[in-house]
């Protein structure tokens, strides 16, 4: 079964893995850098490496399980396709980000407790600040700024990236059939 | 006040002096690339510019070189010019111009009228919404004309990914100093007669911290630059770090000059990537340039600096909690002493400086201790660069020496308080929050208050990391001191009992505000609390958490008590209390409102007035929105 692409894909992974751990030299004290780059790979740390990382560095893996949920940076959960950030700093705050955030809720159908769809296409956080105070109200989306959002601007945003993803999946089913 | 000096000095490896003179005769072309900027699109003015420009006849280069004074103009980036609401900014020097909210369609008038004619293109310029006056460049723009520049300054104009610039302008000039011809104790003594205050939030003499540091006897020494500018509503050392990465890295190895270390760390903020990659970058040509390394200056002395991104965790500012984290624990803080002068990271001597303090080390051993204490207050010398934001209308950083007052940063420089739909609002002035979730209020009263580290704290608030947000007339303090209740208790490290339980239940108190079921023993019991928070907390998070409503207690007392006693929220913004009622006087009776409702609540016959069933009510506001007569009232 080895040869299975998503098995390929895993080995990959792994040897990924493996030469992250290598490069911090399989330091405990470079624990955190580990798991960002864990988290780059993986998109959310998933239990299971968790416990292999726990192994390779030497250390019990409550330690490794207590740095990860300690920090606000690192999931336990995969996330979606789509990460929308929407900054709840003062700044933003102020100029009412809420009613930004129950929109965006209500758009995709998410919540504080379930912050990713089903169909794992968005997640929708909200992050402290990020800096960005003079363009209140904030949302990033995949790295992308967007400033003085309304909750409107901000669900049009939103609705872009779906008619995108129907797009290509209306492409991909397409190719199959062909 | 005495404003900075052009930085000019002995380039270091670049050896163009003789050209030094026709470096200003160079026309520049600025374009600002801070996160603020970038989002509004500065790089496709950028690239606009470089696509445009050689089609005009004009030679243009784009890094600087010795050549680069054989061309005509010169294109480049720099880091947050802080007047980021107004962004993409666009400076083309020595015109002095200063062109705000560019678009890429505006890139070729500006090169046909500026760069050809040396015309301004008065439609880019800045107005200022209190005079209606054009400003053409930085000189008559009140944000920038009132502010007194140090740390800034060199933001705006240097590139930040070109370290030849730098050093152009004299940077490393101070380094060279600290490890040639100064020695440790020297150097001490030099920031401590400045009377330099931590720019971090807590204000103790830099100077001290170093010296502490400095007469331990181990080999092994770390100095940690505080990146983690964790506060929301903050983002000046974002800008630094940004906009002129190797001053941060200069001052870090004077600080290591100055106590014998031979590593330096910066810790910077996860929630900042375009500042990790600029620091790292920095690094790396430091490094090349062999100004970090195994022989610093030619001194013997080596020199190590790495760049470690934080994972999101507010606490992590607090210095013994950033060190766990730099060891790879949980950023828990731990008691002191000992201060991580005595033993901090592995056990070894270690100063922590936030971002800001660096910074202004260079400029002190550049001008000298008695020129940087000219400037600011007796008690807290030089200046400080404050976030201003929220309901003003000039959002962006303002770098002011200590002892302005908040009537000169809000009022002059920020020019005024505006409403929620960003017009100015003369009398819409309510409270500045300052100094974050660690902080506290300021009302009308304080409006001619010279702010200092002890001035603020006298009145219960603090400087913090220098955040200050201002608030309008429609805005409900209780909602914001739970805004930042809950910020902090969910930022609790959970080690100190007070701490991680008596925000919990500091927030649940407020909520009982919020939502109507407080009553005359809920401010006794919040005050209470608070104290009890206070004392019984380890570090800076918790002994200053309960600063929010406390001092919005002091001084907004009756807006908690109209929640409490008349259950009513004087800017209608508190949900739960609002009572929708309909205006029998104005309602006709037309029905509009009655299919809107989702649940049903209005009842009435036609062409009479209708009445709202409060219990049924949800208070959507959907019935206010559809009633062409304005009759709902009360949401």
């Amino acid at each position: 079964m080895a040869s299975t692409p998503a098995a390929v894909r895993s080995v990959q992974k792994f040897e990924k893995l493996c030469g992250i751990l290598d490069q911090h030299a399989r330091r405990p004290s470079r624990l955190i850098p580990i798991l960002q780059a864990i988290q780059h790979e993986y998109n959310y740390l998933p239990e299971e490496i968790l416990t292999y990382v726990a192994t390779s560095l030497g250390v019990p893996p409550a330690r490794v399980f207590g740095v990860a949920t300690f920090y606000a940076h690192f999931a336990m959960e995969p996330k979606g396709k789509h990460i929308v950030r929407l900054c709840d700093g003062t700044a933003c705050h102020v100029k009412q980000s809420v009613p930004i955030l129950e929109a965006l809720h209500q758009k995709l159908g998410t919540s504080e407790k379930r912050k990713t769809t089903p169909d794992m296409l968005f997640t929708v956080e909200t992050v402290a600040c990020l800096g960005a105070c003079g363009l209140a109200p904030v949302v990033v989306i995949d790295e992308q700024v967007y400033g003085q959002m309304t909750p409107e601007r901000a669900v049009e945003l939103v609705e872009e990236i779906q008619m995108q993803e129907t797009a290509i999946r209306v492409a991909a089913a397409g190719a199959a059939n062909d | 006040m005495t404003k900075a000096e052009p930085l000019l000095s002995k380039p270091l490896t670049l050896k163009p002096t003789n050209r030094i003179s026709n470096l200003s005769q160079v026309r520049r072309v600025i374009i600002c690339a801070g996160t603020g900027c970038m989002a509004n699109g500065a790089m496709k003015v950028f690239e606009q510019f470089k696509q445009q420009m050689p089609g005009s006849g004009l030679n243009v280069i784009l890094e600087l070189r010795p050549e680069a004074f054989d061309h005509d103009v010169r294109l480049s980036k720099s880091g947050c010019q802080g007047f980021c609401q107004m962004g993409p900014l666009v400076t083309v020097l020595p015109d002095n111009i200063l062109y705000t909210k560019v678009r890429g369609e505006d890139v070729a008038e500006i090169i046909e009228h500026t760069l050809a004619k040396g015309e301004p293109v008065e439609r880019l310029l800045y107005k200022d919404p209190a005079t209606r006056k054009t400003c053409r460049g930085v000189n008559e723009n009140p944000f920038y004309s009132r502010q007194s520049r140090f740390v800034l300054q060199e933001c705006g104009l240097l590139d930040p990914e070109d370290i030849h610039e730098f050093m152009l302008h004299g940077g490393y000039r101070a380094a060279r100093k600290a490890f040639v011809e100064m020695s440790p104790e020297k150097i001490c003594r030099s920031v401590l007669d400045s009377g330099l205050r931590g720019r971090g939030g807590g204000g103790f003499p830099t100077g001290r911290k170093w010296d502490a540091a400095r007469v331990q006897n181990s080999a092994k020494k770390y100095v940690i630059c505080n990146g983690d500018e964790g506060d929301p509503g903050a983002f000046m050392n974002r800008s630094v770090m940004e906009g002129n990465p190797h001053s941060v890295i200069e001052g870090l190895m004077i600080a290591a000059r100055a106590i014998g270390a031979s590593e330096t760390l910066v810790y910077v903020r996860t929630e900042y990537p375009l500042a990790v990659q600029r620091m790292r970058r920095a690094v790396e040509d430091a490094e090349r340039e062999g100004i970090l390394g195994k022989n610093v200056f030619g001194t013997g002395l080596p020199l190590k600096c790495e760049v470690m991104e934080g994972a999101g965790a507010f606490v992590c500012g607090e210095e013994t909690a950033m060190i766990a984290s730099i060891e790879g624990r949980r950023g828990m803080p731990s008691p002191k002493p000992p201060f991580p002068a005595q033993s901090g990271l592995w056990g070894k001597p270690t100063v922590i400086n936030n971002v800001e303090t660096l910074v202004h080390v260079s400029r002190i051993l550049n001008v000298g201790p008695e020129v940087f204490r000219s400037v600011g207050s007796k008690s807290s010398p030089g200046t400080k660069t404050f976030a201003v934001t929220g309901h003003v209308a000039n959002t962006g950083l303002v770098e002011v020496p200590f002892g302005t007052t908040v009537r000169e940063i809000v009022l002059n420089i920020g020019g005024g308080v505006t409403d929620d739909a960003g017009k100015i609002w003369k009398n819409g002035f309510k409270a500045v929050q300052i100094g974050g979730p660690s902080g506290g209020c300021l009302t009308e009263e304080h409006l001619d208050l010279p702010l200092d580290y002890d001035s603020l704290r006298s009145v219960g608030a603090m400087v913090g990391s220098g955040g200050l947000v201002v608030i309008n007339q429609r805005t409900c303090m209780v909602s914001t001191a739970r805004f930042f209740m809950e910020f902090t208790q969910r930022e609790s490290c959970g080690k100190c009992v007070l701490c991680r339980e008596g925000t919990k239940q500091l927030l649940a108190l407020l909520d009982d505000v919020i939502e109507g079921r407080a009553d005359a023993n809920t401010l006794v019991l919040l005050e209470k609390l608070g104290h009890a928070v206070q004392v019984g907390s380890l570090c800076g998070l918790g002994k200053s958490a309960p600063n929010p409503v406390l001092s919005t207690l002091r001084y907004f007392r009756k807006e908690y008590e109209e929640h409490i006693f008349e259950k009513r929220c004087r800017t209608g913004r508190c949900k739960a209390l609002l009572r929708p009622e309909i205006n029998p006087e104005k309602c006709k009776g037309c029905r509009v409102c009655v299919p809107s409702c989702p649940t049903n609540a209005i009842i009435g016959e036609r062409k009479q007035a209708h009445t709202i069933n409060a219990e049924l009510c949800i208070k959507c506001g959907a019935c206010a929105k559809a009633c062409k007569l304005h009759a709902v009232e009360g949401i």
